[in-house]
């Protein structure tokens, strides 16, 4: 057993609701008798665990004071969201809103009542395996609270639940489980934005959370995703949806680089005439690292699939995409799309990109392609003959690159939110930026 | 305003100028026909300063300053404009955006402060309104998704913002049906002046019968073969090109 394997199981906590005790349990048990992935094992072949070993980790972090600026910048303007926060895993009421928006229902794993545990009982963990997810099965072992959203049957609402979880930098490190269960019932529509935030680059939290998002028939959700963890934060994260019959899922991610950031993203379609849109964009810089592994399983026929994944690596920053798109026998009629694009600006940045198709249907329709380029020159001269620096251009063409992404998504103020904050990362000098913000 | 003085240039290591001179004073119009290949393109490219587009002898002047000492940016600020045959599409760089850009980047050079933002969106919507684009294509991506003659009414539309001394239209008038001909060559004549030069690189007549050149020059096999008054444009549609390129 290698150090941190004892040490997560060490980690676990003592005191939970008490029907949670059995799912977290057997989790504990099948943790500690596993080992950690190494560069042999092929999902995590191009991400090192070594930041994540080299940390000796509280199983708590110290309350936090429930200091309002502290979510300022997680703030997003426009959108009238309703806002749960947790500061280094810990739930904050005071900074939270209570007032339910009409046609939802959120509690926290510890506070539910009988009928609410009978539902998080029937689907927690129920959209992933352990033994391909093993660290969302540490997020099992951890388990000792969890927030669970309902939404629903037959009720729109409009509101946008907004949870921030915020990582401050502290004296010793430390690890927090999040989990995140999401129920959207038949005909239900519904926004989620999980944003996942630090106070500052000195951060030596390590996170491990897992969502899962539960679509019934007809349901239709807004997912949002947003890394924007800086520096010397860990998180290893992954989100299970399982998508009922014409169910809709319409996911956007971003993931800011940091010392190790490896998200997993599984989407099963479980019912027939589901649909998914799956956008992401991504933006190591300097010595940052980050992982996204994607994975559809179109299980039953007539569903469809839209994955665009968009990444800007600069500096000696490395970025991994890998976009796994799998058709069971039977699921005809299946059009699935991934699409992967890398822009490099500059020359020790490293991509490893792999689009995985696996098909055993013989009437489906399929795309995939990945590319990894530099800024275009014919593109860059345009800027030039115009009298626009070439800095500059170079600011504006990486900009445009994954601000077509963002363009899309379905809430513009969550687009009007990232672009300055991510036109920052192109330039220090606002001087580069003032025409792209 | 601009003189070319014995001017080769190559393209991934071919020749294609192969000793054009050329002189373009204030206020001038000029001209420039001739058969495919024969380097029209070329021309406008080497003087815009497009990497990979080579002078390799020769000498060209623009408002007294040696251009091939200036980076293609300055030459812009310095007011040379090129309108290109194949504007490039970027797709999440908005119009406006890519406009206010080089507006500012021109300005400031001039000594200029910049535009605040509802001045210049002011000025960027009388461009549109001038060369008959809708407004929405201010926030679309550059010219994304845009037409073949969307694409150079937006081209037009930059020559008009950026107000530059010596304009180069490559081929500006290919592929337009007579309106949006008669828009180009409006914009055009409405921008001419005294202090303003520009140059046409066309294949056909027709666009002289709208803008009116005062200097029409035939180029064939990278020189400048033949030069003359608008009456040159009209022999060269009866005639042709052959009995000028036997004489190159």
């Amino acid at each position: 057993m290698s150090d941190f394997v004892q040490q997560a199981v060490q980690l676990a906590p003592s005191a939970m609701p008490s029907w949670l005790t059995d799912h977290a349990k057997s989790s504990r048990d099948f943790w500690s008798k596993s080992t950690l992935p190494t560069r042999k094992t092929e999902a995590w072949k191009y991400t090192r665990l070594r930041p994540l070993e080299t940390g000796n980790y509280l199983n708590a972090a110290k309350p936090a004071t429930a200091d309002a600026s502290l979510i300022q910048p997680s703030l997003i303007d426009g959108l009238n969201v309703h806002r749960l926060v947790f500061i280094d895993g810990q739930f904050q009421q005071a900074l939270s809103d209570s007032d339910m928006p009409e046609g939802a229902e959120l509690v926290r794993f510890a506070d539910a009542n009988e009928r609410q545990v009978d539902s998080i009982n029937q689907h927690l963990g129920s959209l992933f395996d352990r033994e391909n997810h093993l660290f969302s099965a540490l997020n099992d072992a951890w388990l000792k609270d969890g927030l669970f959203l309902r939404f629903k049957k037959n009720t729109r609402v409009e509101q946008p639940v907004q949870v921030i979880s915020l990582t401050t930098s502290q004296e010793q490190a430390f690890s927090i489980a999040q989990r995140l269960l999401v129920l959207v019932e038949e005909q239900a529509e519904a926004t989620v934005i999980e944003h996942f935030a630090s106070t500052n680059e000195e951060q030596n939290s390590f996170t491990n959370s897992v969502t899962e998002l539960v679509l019934e028939a007809d349901a239709k959700l807004h997912h949002y995703r947003l890394h924007l963890e800086e520096e010397q934060s860990i998180h290893i994260g992954g989100v299970h949806a399982g998508l009922g019959r014409s169910a809709q899922l319409n996911s956007f991610q971003i993931a800011l680089g940091s010392k190790l950031k490896r998200l997993d993203v599984v989407i099963n379609h479980q019912g027939e005439g589901a649909h998914c849109e799956l956008n992401g964009v991504y933006l190591p810089q300097r010595e940052q690292h980050v992982d996204f592994h994607t994975c559809i399983e179109h299980a039953v026929p007539n569903c469809t699939t839209n994955e665009v994944f968009r990444g800007i690596v600069s500096d000696s920053a490395q970025a991994v995409f890998n976009g796994r798109i799998h058709i069971h026998p039977g699921a005809q009629k299946t059009s699935a799309m991934l699409s992967n694009k890398n822009l490099l600006t500059s020359n020790k940045a490293e991509v490893d990109t792999k689009p995985e198709l696996e098909i055993y249907a013989d009437d489906v329709q399929c795309a995939h392609g990945a590319t990894v380029a530099q800024i275009d020159e014919q593109l860059l001269y345009y800027f030039l003959s115009r009298g626009i620096s070439r800095q500059e251009a170079e600011v504006m063409l990486s900009f445009g690159f994954i601000n077509e992404l963002l363009n899309q998504v379905h809430h513009q103020e969550i687009g009007d939110y990232l672009r300055p904050l991510l036109a920052k990362r192109f330039a220090a000098d606002p001087k580069m930026t003032r025409h792209i913000t | 305003m601009l003189s070319i003085k014995d001017l080769h240039a190559e393209v991934q290591g071919k020749e294609i100028l192969k000793g054009l001179n050329l002189e373009v004073n204030p206020g001038e119009v000029h001209a420039i026909m001739g058969p495919n290949g024969s380097g029209k393109s070329t021309l406008g490219h080497v003087l815009a300063g497009r990497q990979g587009y080579e002078a390799t002898r020769g000498k060209v002047k623009f408002l007294g300053d040696n251009l091939f000492d200036m980076d293609a940016e300055e030459r812009a600020r310095n007011g040379l404009f090129l309108a290109f045959q194949y504007p490039v599409e970027i797709p999440g760089v908005s119009n406006m955006e890519f406009l206010k850009a080089a507006v500012d980047a021109v300005r400031d050079a001039r000594g200029e402060p910049a535009l605040d933002s509802v001045a210049f969106l002011k000025l960027a919507r009388e461009a549109c309104k001038a060369v008959n684009l809708d407004q929405n294509f201010l926030k679309r991506g550059v010219n994304e998704g845009f037409s073949g003659g969307e694409k150079k009414r937006n081209e037009l539309m930059q020559l008009m913002l950026l107000e530059p001394s010596l304009a180069i239209l490559d081929e500006t008038d290919s592929g337009l049906d007579i309106d949006a001909l008669q828009v180009i060559a409006d914009g055009v004549n409405s921008m001419r002046s005294p202090k303003r030069s520009f140059v046409l690189v066309t294949h056909y007549q027709r666009l002289l019968d709208y803008i009116e050149p005062d200097f029409v020059h035939v180029l064939a096999r990278g020189r400048i073969v033949k030069s003359g008054d608008k009456s040159l444009a009209l022999e060269l549609e009866k005639r042709g090109y052959g009995w000028l390129e036997s004489a190159a």
